[in-house]
């Protein structure tokens, strides 16, 4: 076994080697005879390349690619081709769309809309003083109750939002992540109430507090102690709720941020690092938990890079796990993941246009071999969507699964020169991030210091810059404008949901048990205090005895303290 | 010479979608500006008392989840109400066309959508800062 920076540089040499070895000869011949001699005549000395700074060369062929590296297929080691031999023959993707606005009962509503339509797995979104761990009636709400997602604050709430959805049928995932132990526990009281057993349960809580930090910036507390959190998750769940998959290690929050698919391929794998290493100290059997991480990527526009960014992932999270972590077998290397394709491609300006990238950014999703997906809707760059956006954007799943027949056989375009040797590229640039992170002292040390943050921040500053000279092209926006914008029908959520979600816990407070809160509440202080205590058990607790998020929350920035992000500009 | 445009870069609320800001930043700098960045989940209060400490000229708010419409006007409030209402406010973010007349009329400037150029924002700061 090598030293951790050791190996990264013994993966990296291993690919330089690779290149200096493969044979260029017919290519040189190629360019020199055929293709200099054209591009003289047509007077073309453009220059390409990926949104990762990856040159992209006339055309590939077999001897520059270095095929011979990885010759596995579908459902094997290293599962570049796929997660499993038969891939969508066998089952599907998950057509798993986010949504979530206003009451509990509104985004209810919503959810039931989606399973007539024949959705297949439900996806909540909630709101920010939700994900920030605020109640509806704290000032810090104020306008913001319901806007960006579904109100939940206690479990009551969470009864209303689940209402008639038959919990041990169906799986689903919720989008929070520093409340995340908080929700899931809500979500198993309430099934427990409808007399359905905690190992029944499947979905997802995204919990990933990493890429809190790093993109999407929504954390309670500093990030050791969201670790800790993390960690006692990791071992309930793991016992009690074994098909929950207790984190989903995004990546997509971290390319909307401006990232480009390199920094989302490294950051996100060195986020799911991390996390196998928490469960590996905490003392959990590899095998029993590794194979409930799971992933989130974003799917834009850049159409090959994209999908080689799916492919590297997943070699590179198999071979790591191998070489590394000593996983020798099992489902835990075989990486699975979700899709969403990308909010930030979709533009303001001639919003119809957002249905052909969405379309082009979830076949992309398809071809690389996702899991699930979700799709934006076209209004969505204005407001959260209206329910006929929606349905369109469902439908486009749809027509992918249906009708392009891109379904039917495993990974479609392995063996493409081209897409090999993005994949090969992708997976370099990621492990030369490994050697960097590592060189700073891990992920959380690389957060402290900054480094992830203005790594981003300095991409999405390029790329801006870029659009702005015109480099790169966004129709409708720097090219092919129009003086008059098209006109659609935005959904509008009004401040009802706030008076509705205020009078609420105006009410629970007055019928619950207040002793038994304090009681509840004091047991979790004690819990937090002591590092070794999982403090699940009292989260559950708290929660049934109808404490509020926010009286959760406080806890725990009573006790942990706020977290100030390092200076980033 | 000309004097040097102070301006304060801020999202006043529960809103982390920072990308927009940190490239915005990034733009005044290099288009000469002294640029002040508040970090995230300021107060409408926090923000008003920052750019009065920092003795700006502008400031720039940004917010994408719905809640200019409360957040924007309650800095402006806040900057009356410690007597310094010759800063200007320049909005910017997620804002339907028909919520810019309110936000006019509340006397903050600009309220650019997505896909504006950053030459079109920085522009308009200096028309507003008379700098």
């Amino acid at each position: 076994m090598l030293e951790t920076e050791n190996y990264w540089k013994h993966k990296i040499n291993e690919l330089a080697k690779l290149k200096k070895d493969s044979n260029n000869e017919d290519v040189k011949r190629w360019e020199k005879e055929v293709l200099e001699p054209w591009n003289k005549k047509t007077n073309n000395n453009e220059e390409f390349s990926t949104t990762s700074d990856i040159d992209v060369k006339t055309s590939y062929y077999d001897s520059d690619n270095q095929m011979n590296k990885d010759r596995s297929m579908p459902g094997e080691f290293p599962f570049t081709r796929g997660p499993y031999p038969n891939m969508y023959r066998g089952k599907k993707w998950t057509m798993r769309m986010f949504s979530g606005f206003g009451t509990p009962e509104d985004t209810n509503n919503r959810l039931k809309y989606l399973i007539k339509n024949g959705q297949t797995g439900l996806s909540i979104a909630f709101d920010m003083p939700t994900l920030y761990g605020y109640d509806a009636d704290n000032d810090r709400s104020k306008g913001e109750v319901g806007k960006c997602g579904c109100n939940i604050s206690s479990l009551k709430d969470m009864e209303v939002l689940l209402k008639d959805i038959p919990l041990n049928q169906v799986s689903t995932s919720m989008t929070i992540n520093a409340p995340a132990s908080i929700l899931t526990a809500m979500y198993a009281s309430v099934a427990l109430k409808n007399n359905i057993p905690l190992n029944e349960l499947r979905g997802t809580v995204q919990t990933d507090i990493l890429k809190e930090y790093i993109a999407q910036k929504e954390w309670a507390y500093p990030p050791k102690d969201h670790m800790r959190i993390v960690r006692d998750m990791m071992e309930y769940c793991t016992k009690e709720m074994p098909k929950w998959n207790y984190v989903s290690i995004s990546g997509y929050h971290i390319r909307e941020a401006g990232s480009n698919a390199a920094q989302e391929l490294a950051f996100t794998l060195a986020n799911g690092f991390t996390y196998l290493e928490l469960g590996q100290k905490a003392g959990l059997k590899t095998e029993e938990f590794a194979p409930r991480l799971s992933f989130f990527f974003n799917c834009t526009m850049n159409f090959f890079e994209e999908i080689a960014k799916f492919r590297a992932a997943r070699r590179i999270w198999a071979t790591v796990l191998r070489e590394k972590y000593g996983v020798e077998k099992g489902p835990a290397l075989a990486l699975r993941f979700h899709t969403q394709t990308s909010g930030a491609s979709l533009t303001w300006q001639q919003p119809m246009n957002n249905i052909v990238r969405t379309a082009i950014e979830a076949l992309a999703g398809v071809l690389g071999g996702t899991q699930s997906l979700h799709t934006n809707s076209y209004d969505e760059a204005w407001a959260l969507p209206t329910e006929q956006a929606v349905k369109v954007a469902l439908r486009t799943q749809q027509i992918i699964a249906e009708e392009t027949g891109v379904i039917q056989s495993a990974d479609p375009l392995g063996g493409s020169y081209y897409l090999e040797h993005l994949t090969n590229e992708l997976e370099e640039k990621a492990y030369r991030y490994f050697e960097k992170i590592d060189s700073l002292g891990g992920v959380i040390s690389a957060i402290e210091k900054g480094y992830l943050q203005k790594e981003i921040a300095e991409t999405a500053y390029r790329s801006q810059l870029s659009i702005e000279k015109e480099k790169e092209v966004i129709v409708g926006v720097n090219k092919y404008t129009e003086e008059e914008e098209d006109k659609i029908e935005i959904l509008k959520v009004d401040d009802e949901a706030q008076k509705i979600q205020v009078n609420r816990l105006k009410q629970l407070k007055k019928d619950r048990d207040n002793n038994k809160v304090r009681e509840a509440l004091e047991s979790l202080r004690n819990t937090y205090e002591s590092n070794d205590k999982n403090c699940m058990y009292d989260t559950i607790k708290a929660v049934q005895a109808y404490a509020t998020l926010q009286e959760i929350v406080d806890v725990g920035r009573d006790v942990f303290g706020e977290w100030k992000e390092p200076q980033i500009f | 010479m000309a004097q040097k445009i102070r301006i304060l870069v801020a999202k006043p609320g529960l809103d982390a979608h920072d990308r927009g800001v940190l490239v915005l930043c990034r733009a005044f700098r290099d288009a000469g500006m002294e640029v002040i960045y508040s970090g995230l989940l300021p107060t409408p209060e926090q923000v008003a008392s920052i750019a009065i400490d920092e003795d700006v000229d502008a400031i720039a708010l940004s917010l994408h989840n719905g809640a200019h419409l409360t957040a924007f006007p309650e800095v402006k409030k806040f900057l009356e109400k410690k007597g310094a209402s010759e800063i200007a406010i320049i909005g910017g973010g997620i804002i339907p066309e028909e919520d810019k007349e309110e936000l006019e009329n509340n006397g903050i400037t600009g309220n650019f959508g997505p896909g504006t150029s950053m030459d079109t924002i920085i522009e308009h700061i200096k028309k507003v800062t008379k700098k």
